[in-house]
């Protein structure tokens, strides 16, 4: 057979686009490296409790990826490792990567003893800073690989009480960074997003208001492993919300933040509304929208929820919230149905923000191009392809399928003269 | 295997929790050839001593007790065509979840380490299979998708065959002028690709096209298909080795809306009817052969709708600024109304909304359609629930249904229903049988002469559905998933999508097709246990019949010859062992994963007696979803009962009857079973798995009953993957309903 090609094709980013386009080229016998920024592959999805329309775990179908990649000597995996440069030559690319010192190495058998004497403590990443964790630890009870990550920035001056605690030589303190220049045939672009910055929607009360959460903090709090343990609590008092608020587009399908739509927060909401009433049966929800966006079979989780009760759905788009009584807060709105402008209340509100291309700061030295809200375009010619959100905001089906259509196109790119 | 040694790893706690020479004893008594222990049997050192007792001493056999199997991976793979692993989860099992130095803990520790090595026992090597394979790509329906899956075939270096249907490649776009835009600039329409495309495959000597044809016969399995098609009178046939089915949609049929008025007059038409008259550049109403003046659109008519498609069809929206922007810029003299429920228009689509909406005469408004009324030589569209407020009525020369779209699959398990009802007419066998066959036939007769795909399968024609006629499986994680190994859907077929969405499904299926070609080139499983080299060993001597397996394998595995006695088809196997755990005879087994194995691991143990009270309970977990979930109970220290001996497998549907039977017999307690969610949202990795397993205990339970043992001592549960803290407790709950029924009556005989 005749599909592989003569170099391995590099993936960049490990999320579930980069994971799964990774998997389907090195199934098909190609050798690939993937590289990720973190200490542990997954990214933005299993910071998610559950995929919508199933309401199923990530976890679930990582385990598969996980168990795929773990068999396939034809994928190597770099964490902790960003792309520095990249140059094309005729017969592909010539690509510097530089990996973070491995202060934890392969020997870690996960055992945990130096996260039990870790005097430090920062925000933990993958919580999204909502709680603090220890300087050295597991990234997060599904992480892959299952070796421990430490964060050295935070270690006390002279502090070695995790090397003294290691049984298995897995810590040096003193490890140094490395870098490594290797060829690909073609790269595959799956850098993903992040969350439109809380910060940036002042008006919405983002950043300010204690009780505005956005939607991706919503996901962590619902997890059992998150910083409320799966608890849906108001950030001000630790107390459960009585009247959950969501307010659809917040950032997206606006000119003064983002003028394109998130494709995914219309779901996201949605299948929050129902955690929310799962764990908080009293508690009252509306979601305000512009419109109700769920293509496809999707149309499901929106039925589910517009039937369900305590669930109200609002045409209208939430232009201001402020501090109302106590520890409420005042949400001023158009109501399209009513025709008016109405100010209501609730006690917590979750700002559906939208997703932001990760290529938008250059972070990626490649020769891209991008179109206007700096989402990357496929190049057969140049021999990058450009696959999930990286490429345009959608769901994660549309990113698996996305991502099997991008292991096609390089392996294609490659194949080029 | 034949010779087998233990190494026993140290670290992780694990000295602490477990008197380390008990299990040297152990070893010995099972005449280990090796008991090897290290501190820390992962890093190089203990890698090293594995390896030098393989090379050494000629150990096959690896018995690795230190901690879960789903760690270190890498470090514990030796040579796998001479060295099988067995892994004892001393760890997370033991060490992490138990008392430690505790004499319950250190019978658990002794039972772990003789169970695998009951176990290796029992298995043997893999050996890879080598085939003939077909590297052609076979393409079905000649489509924006399945044009562009044959292109992509031959640029990935497959051959590639088309079969059309229709006499002229192209298919819903050869109606269109204009398409969604795939790339910037976003805010307007794009440039139909259709002919360009066409002539790119009849261009490329790589890619046969039969136009006019239909498939009458699909034989054989991935790799090998043989394909019998017809076109024109005369039969031909093609090797391929996998296929994408691009069969496409079809418009929701209209005459079923009524209420929209379609069919009451002329001038109501729909999205389909339109794009042909944009495309032929002359615009009419075809009442009365005027011009219009204004057009109004209804979206989501048949979509998202509980009496006619529950779903939303995705593409309208889009297509309908579409046409907008068309007459937008082709007749500019008329105006057009959209009447919407929800504008989509995701992603970047957004820039086509803002800018059809600020370049067109068009008027978008969220309304319900009331109904729509014939009037004078137009209609009257009424509104309620709009935009303004109030009820409204607007007259219109022309309406537009946005109709949306019905895949063009067949349903190969109704297909396959309607023929063994009919077969069993013809039995004519009992009277009450032939009621039932006939009703059946009725209530099926819709499926008639649908096939596409005519695949000669035990389980039916074509591709099994999922939902609304989709043929679909694990759609979110896994999207090209399938029931039939090595047949996978693309585009509309696959789910609603507009154009931009199609083309690059079809780059996803045909790369599945081709990984699929691949894998079967070098005697390799494909997802989820891809690269698995196993097969299945059928031994049909002592087959009797029953049709457990050729019924219940997700795949289709299996064929039947005319007196029922499977036909395994290795090629479309994917490994799961559910033909396996259906076998009554238990003639089915692989090379690593045998009833026999399992049953040598429940027998490995010793039983205590009743007086002891220790009762002893076997848990199934599947390793997929319950068993991941314990490991991280286990690596929370979180605390399980340690009368329960764990044996993981595939699925629960790889679970034998037989194991359960061999468990009580041996005066073990009680039985559960722990595996994924099944139902409509079901999680099994292996689709039926967790249903097949749900029946199969059900009539589990009713033989205890007849056998005055408790139901309760056999019992299912289901978890999802990130339920961590549920399994200890799911666990500990049965041990106290164990311990409540008292020790099992059949202890000591």
């Amino acid at each position: 057979m005749n599909t592989m090609t003569k170099q391995p094709i590099l993936v960049v980013g490990a999320g579930i686009t980069g994971v799964s386009a990774a998997l389907e080229a090195a199934e098909t016998g190609c050798d690939v490296i993937l590289v990720e920024r973190e200490p542990a592959i997954g990214g933005r999805v299993l910071r998610n409790h559950n995929y919508f329309p199933k309401l199923c775990p990530p976890a679930c179908g990582m385990e598969i990826n996980t168990r795929r990649l773990e068999r396939n000597s034809r994928v190597r995996v770099l964490t902790n490792t960003r792309v520095t440069e990249a140059n094309a030559g005729a017969d592909g690319w010539s690509v510097k990567l530089a990996s973070a010192p491995a202060y934890v190495n392969d020997r870690c058998t996960g055992c945990g003893e130096c996260a039990k004497v870790c005097p430090a403590k920062v925000p933990d990443p993958h919580n999204l800073g909502m709680n603090e964790t220890t300087a050295i630890r597991s990234p997060h009870v599904d992480a892959w690989p299952t070796t421990y990550t430490l964060d050295r920035s935070a270690c006390p001056a002279d502090c070695k009480a995790c090397v003294e605690a290691c049984k298995y030589e897995a810590i040096d303190l003193n490890a140094s960074a490395k870098d490594e220049t290797v060829s690909a045939s073609s790269v595959v672009v799956a850098t993903g997003w992040h969350p439109y910055p809380l910060e940036k929607l002042t008006e919405l009360g983002g950043g300010e208001l204690k009780n505005v959460i956005a939607n991706v903090n919503m996901e962590r709090m619902v997890a059992p492993t998150g910083p409320t343990e799966g608890k849906i609590l108001k950030p001000s008092n630790g107390e459960p919300p009585k009247k959950v608020a969501f307010v659809q587009c917040a950032g997206s399908r606006d000119v003064n933040h983002l003028p394109y739509c998130s494709a995914v927060c219309c779901l996201a909401s949605l299948k929050q509304a129902i955690y929310v009433r799962e764990q908080l049966p009293e508690a009252e929800v509306t979601i305000y929208y512009i419109d109700r966006r769920a293509p496809g079979r999707n149309e499901d989780v929106l039925t589910r929820v517009a039937e369900m009760d305590g669930v109200k759905l609002v045409k209208g788009k939430v232009g201001k919230i402020e501090q109302g009584q106590g520890d409420g807060l005042k949400l001023r709105l158009e109501d399209v149905e009513a025709g008016q402008i109405v100010e209501t209340e609730a006690d917590m509100v979750v700002l559906a923000t939208g997703m932001v291309s990760n290529l938008v700061n250059g972070d990626l030295p490649m020769n891209l191009t991008k179109d206007e809200d700096n989402f990357g375009l496929d190049s057969l010619e140049q021999k990058v392809i450009v696959a999930g959100v990286a490429r345009r905001p959608e769901d994660v089906a549309a990113c698996v399928r996305d991502a099997t259509g991008a292991a096609a196109k390089s392996v294609i790119a490659a194949r080029r003269a | 295997m034949d010779k087998v040694g233990v190494f026993v790893c140290t670290g992780c706690e694990i000295k602490d929790a477990v008197k380390i020479d008990e299990l040297e004893e152990a070893a010995n008594e099972q005449n280990a050839a090796a008991f090897v222990t290290h501190e820390c049997l992962c890093e190089p050192g203990g890698i090293a001593q594995i390896q030098k007792s393989i090379d050494d001493d000629g150990i096959d056999g690896v018995v690795i007790a230190a901690c879960s199997h789903r760690m270190k991976q890498k470090e514990f793979t030796f040579d796998p065509t001479k060295v099988v692993v067995e892994r004892v989860c001393l760890r997370e099992q033991v060490a992490w979840s138990k008392k430690p130095d505790d004499e319950d803990t250190q019978m658990l520790a002794v039972d772990l380490l003789q169970m695998g090595l009951a176990r290796i026992g029992k298995v043997k090597l893999s050996e890879p299979i080598k085939e003939e394979i077909s590297d052609t790509v076979l393409v079905v329906g000649g489509g924006l998708t399945g044009l562009t899956a044959a292109k992509a075939a031959v640029d990935l270096g497959h051959p590639a065959v088309i079969i059309e249907k229709e006499d002229q490649l192209g298919g819903y776009l050869n109606d269109c002028k204009d398409v969604i835009p795939e790339h910037p600039p976003y805010d307007t329409v794009a440039a139909n690709p259709i002919g360009q495309l066409i002539k790119d495959v009849q261009a490329n000597e790589q890619i046969k096209v039969f136009t006019g044809a239909r498939i009458i016969a699909t034989k054989g399995q991935p790799g090998q298909f043989d394909v019998e098609l017809q076109n024109g009178g005369a039969a031909q046939s093609v090797k391929v080795g996998a296929i994408v089915q691009a069969t496409g949609a079809r418009p929701y049929d209209a005459s079923k809306l009524t209420h929209l008025g379609y069919g009451m007059s002329p001038n109501v038409i729909t999205s389909h009817d339109l794009e042909k008259m944009i495309t032929a550049g002359e615009l009419i109403c075809p009442g009365n052969g005027q011009i219009p003046n204004r057009i109004v659109f209804i979206q989501c008519a048949g979509s998202r709708d509980e009496n006619h498609l529950k779903y939303c069809s995705s593409e309208c929206c889009g297509t309908t600024l579409k046409q907008v922007a068309s007459i937008n810029r082709d007749f500019s003299d008329i105006e057009c109304a959209v009447i919407y429920k929800d504008m989509r228009t995701p992603g970047q689509l957004e820039h086509f909304y803002q800018g059809v909406q600020e370049s067109t005469h068009g008027m978008l408004t969220r309304g319900e359609v009331d109904k729509v009324e014939a009037h004078n030589n137009g209609a009257h569209v009424h509104l309620k629930d709009s935009l303004l407020g109030e009820d409204v009525t607007i007259e219109t020369d022309l309406v537009v249904l946005a109709v949306g779209m019905v895949p063009n699959s067949a349903d190969g398990h109704a297909i396959r229903e309607l023929n063994d009802a009919k077969l069993r007419i013809i039995k004519n066998e009992s009277e009450t049988q032939v009621a039932d066959a006939t009703k059946l036939v009725e209530s099926l007769k819709h499926h008639e002469g649908t096939e596409i795909l005519n695949l000669d399968y035990r389980q039916g024609p074509d591709l099994p559905i999922l939902k609304y006629d989709f043929p679909d499986s694990h759609y979110i994680c896994f999207p090209y998933e399938t029931r039939r190994t090595g047949i996978y859907a693309a585009g509309a077929l696959h789910a609603p999508m507009d154009t931009p969405q199609a083309i690059e499904d079809a780059y996803g299926a045909v790369m599945k097709a081709v990984q699929c070609i691949e894998s079967n080139a070098r005697g390799e499983a494909v997802h989820p246990r891809a690269g698995d080299q196993s097969i299945a060993d059928f031994f049909l001597q002592r087959c009797t019949q029953c049709k457990r397996c050729t019924e219940e394998c997700p795949f289709g595995t299996l064929n039947e010859d005319a007196k029922g006695t499977p036909e395994y088809n290795t090629l479309r196997c994917r490994r799961c062992g559910i033909c396996l755990g259906a076998c009554p005879e238990r003639i089915i087994s692989f090379p690593e994963y045998t009833v026999d194995a399992v049953a040598s691991m429940i027998k490995a143990f010793e039983v205590p007696e009743e007086e002891d009270e220790k009762p002893r309970i076997m848990a199934f977990l599947c390793e997929n979803d319950a068993l991941p979930a314990l490991d991280e109970a286990a690596a929370k220290r979180i605390q399980w009962n340690p009368w329960i001996r764990i044996v993981p497998v595939r699925c629960l549907g790889a679970v034998n009857t037989v194991w359960i039977a061999d468990s009580l017999s041996r005066g073990i307690d009680g039985i559960v079973l722990v595996g994924c969610k099944r139902g409509d949202d079901y999680q099994c990795h292996y689709i039926q798995g967790s249903e097949l397993a749900n029946t199969r205990m059900g009539n589990v339970q009713e033989t205890l009953e007849r056998l005055t043992l408790e139901s309760e001592r056999v019992k299912i549960v289901e978890l999802a993957r990130d339920e961590f803290h549920r399994v200890p407790q799911v666990l500990d709950e049965f041990a106290e309903t164990i311990d409540e029924c008292g020790p099992n009556p059949y202890k000591g005989f």
